[in-house]
């Protein structure tokens, strides 16, 4: 069964959400209501607030390279009081690079999502609404979309446009709105033919109105589920384009990090503390991101909470 | 709509998803920065024998009429030369395809099997504690990126403990028969095991949550409450009845798990470099020899449509209960 027939099935709740700021606050409502989803805002909350505060938070610079009192550079320190996690092969401070990470990673996962819930939102619900032609054009686009090998298309893409962070949020949008998009069509699909969208179109709605506001509403949690989900894809595709040397040289994320981790032998000289935690931060967001797209899922889809 | 006529339109529609991508792949590698024949001329060439050249290799044709003879050269799998070794471009990755398909069916293969003895284990242990920690788990498995994983295990096993090598799918100067000899041999083997093993790491979740949901999805369906009632034992229903029926969406994700494990070998390559056709990608995106890239990308390209397509006429032949009709 897919997602869309799935959905099909109706919550009751939907049919009451009318409005755009009802729809939102019972979003919200969900997103605290079930322990996963509690989780997972938890682990976004504290890596918000660690992005935010990192340039206060952060012992040293980044970038900079450290020299001990001797003037040589403190390059391979492992982790002592002054250097938690230790410092890089060039001296730099492992632990400031860690939290300057979370910024790079939120960015390119929020940005990107939002792209991806925008673009599939809009695709699927011309798509639905307005059927025929329309619904073909944009459907075969996004057969197309289905059949690009994702990680490859990206760096290509990356490589062609540029290593620049917003170049990675724009290619990871291109590339991910497409199960939005085709999710949101089905739901538009069955929403049309209800009574209170027919009501309104003979009361004398446009087409604008009517898909706008009588019909986004009610697919706005959907559209959640599927951005909770992007902000991961997105974080993790981030990483293994840095990883595969095609990020943004200027930007100190999780997954440059880690490309220098391994470019500079860290493995060999078993150098865990600058490698592993990297993977777990990142590993830590994506899971927060499946953990919110969970709870909604089970708001969605209540046939599984029964089980 | 009949079987046939479903089965057709699924193949107009693949081709046109092949012919899009095509032409997405070659504007993409037209308009990409650089002028493509920076191999072949060095600071000697004047601007006649640049021109000469440039008219040899069809450059100085309009863009449709280049387009045209690509389209061509596609068909017939002719994919020309590699800007720095030179050689076909069908050699290049000729030499690299083996490993890659050894390394993802042997992938696959240990993903299918973990995923669906484990998924059965989670559906049949509904609501205990090896649910309770067993699906954050395989969550975890998904959410850990594929090349960290890859770098614990090089810094582990092949590093600290010295068990298995770090690089590459041979010992450097090993000389085989054939390629089935590399294969079986022992070395090959050790040099398979890590990356194999990562890879199906990551491939696991998607037949393990989806085995275990249509488990859970078939132990609601009447024939199930029929067979409590006939008071078979929980594990012969388990096992012979509900397993059974719940392996069917399992088996045609697994067409669709050879074309996302041969999109996502690009990363696993990279870590153990694994001279395979995705680091081959990568290199040659990175080297900006287009020709390679190019090729690699429409290979693998051709795998995942083409193995989204079986996956649909699968799905629809052997489950009598799907409907052409449209909706």
């Amino acid at each position: 069964m897919s997602g869309g027939e799935r959905a099909a099935e109706w919550p009751q709740w939907a049919r009451a959400t009318a409005t755009w700021r009802e729809a939102l606050r019972v979003a919200w409502g969900v997103a605290r209501g079930d322990r996963y989803a509690s989780i997972g805002l938890l682990i976004y909350a504290v890596f918000v607030v660690i992005a935010l505060a990192a340039p206060l938070v952060a012992p040293y610079n980044p970038h900079a390279l450290i020299y001990q009192p001797d003037g040589e550079v403190a390059a391979n320190l492992p982790p002592t009081a002054a250097h938690w996690l230790g410092t890089t092969n060039l001296g730099r401070d492992i632990f400031s690079q860690l939290l300057f990470g979370a910024r790079a990673a939120l960015l390119v996962g929020f940005a990107a999502a939002f792209g991806v819930v925008v673009v599939g939102t809009f695709v699927g619900l011309l798509a639905g609404y307005y059927g025929g032609w329309v619904d073909g054009l944009l459907m075969r686009v996004t057969d197309v979309a289905f059949g690009i090998p994702f990680l490859p298309m990206a760096v290509v893409l990356v490589a062609f446009l540029g290593p620049n962070i917003w170049n990675t949020v724009l290619v990871i949008t291109l590339l991910l709105w497409r199960d939005t998009g085709r999710v949101v069509r089905a739901q538009v699909l069955s929403l049309r033919s209800r009574s209170y969208v027919e009501a309104a179109r003979v009361l004398g709605a446009g087409h604008a109105r009517t898909m706008f506001v009588h019909i986004a509403p009610n697919i706005l949690p959907l559209s959640f589920l599927y951005g909770s989900l992007a902000i991961g894809w997105a974080i993790l595709t981030e990483a293994s384009i840095s990883f595969l040397g095609f990020g943004d040289p200027r930007v100190i994320s999780w997954g440059f990090m880690l490309q220098d981790a391994y470019n500079s032998q860290a493995l060999a000289r078993q150098a865990f503390a600058w490698f592993v935690p990297p993977g777990v931060c990142i590993m830590l967001v994506v899971m927060a991101g499946f953990f919110i797209g969970r709870g909604y899922e089970e708001l969605l889809f209540p046939r599984l909470r029964r089980r | 709509m009949t079987r046939l006529s479903f089965v057709l339109s699924r193949l107009a529609q693949t081709v046109l998803v092949l012919w899009v991508v095509a032409t997405l792949l070659f504007l993409i590698f037209r308009l990409m920065p650089g002028n493509p024949l920076v191999a072949y001329i060095d600071p000697t060439f004047t601007a006649d024998m640049e021109r000469a050249l440039k008219r040899q290799f069809g450059l100085d044709q309009p863009l449709y009429v280049q387009y045209g003879v690509y389209l061509q050269n596609l068909v017939r799998g002719e994919f020309g030369r590699s800007f720095f070794s030179r050689e076909p471009v069908s050699q290049v990755l000729g030499q690299v395809l083996p490993n890659t398909l050894a390394l993802t069916f042997s992938a696959l293969a240990l993903a299918y099997i973990v995923g669906i003895f484990g998924g059965a284990v989670l559906a049949a242990r509904r609501g205990t504690w090896v649910e309770g920690w067993g699906i954050p788990a395989v969550l975890a498995t998904r959410a850990a990126p594929e090349f960290w994983v890859g770098m614990l295990a090089l810094a582990l096993f092949s590093f600290n403990l010295h068990w298995f090598p770090s690089t590459g799918a041979t010992s450097p100067g090993s000389m085989y028969a054939s390629w089935w000899a590399q294969v079986w041999s022992a070395d090959f083997v050790r040099h398979l095991t890590l990356p194999a093993v990562t890879l199906a790491l990551y491939l696991q979740g998607l037949p393990t949550l989806l085995m275990r949901s249509t488990m859970l999805e078939v132990m609601d369906e009447d024939f199930i409450t029929f067979c409590r009632m006939r008071g078979l034992p929980e594990r012969s229903i388990l096992l012979r009845h509900a397993a059974r029926n719940a392996l069917l969406p399992v088996v045609t994700a697994f067409a669709l798990g050879v074309g996302y494990a041969i999109g996502g070998n690009v990363i696993v390559e990279t870590v153990f470099s694994w001279p395979g056709l995705g680091r081959a990608l990568i290199r040659a995106v990175a080297a900006k020899d287009y020709p390679v890239a190019q090729a690699a990308f429409f290979f693998i390209a051709v795998v995942m449509i083409v193995m989204n397509f079986v996956a649909d006429v699968l799905y629809s032949v052997l489950d009598p209960r799907v409907s052409h009709e449209r909706r």
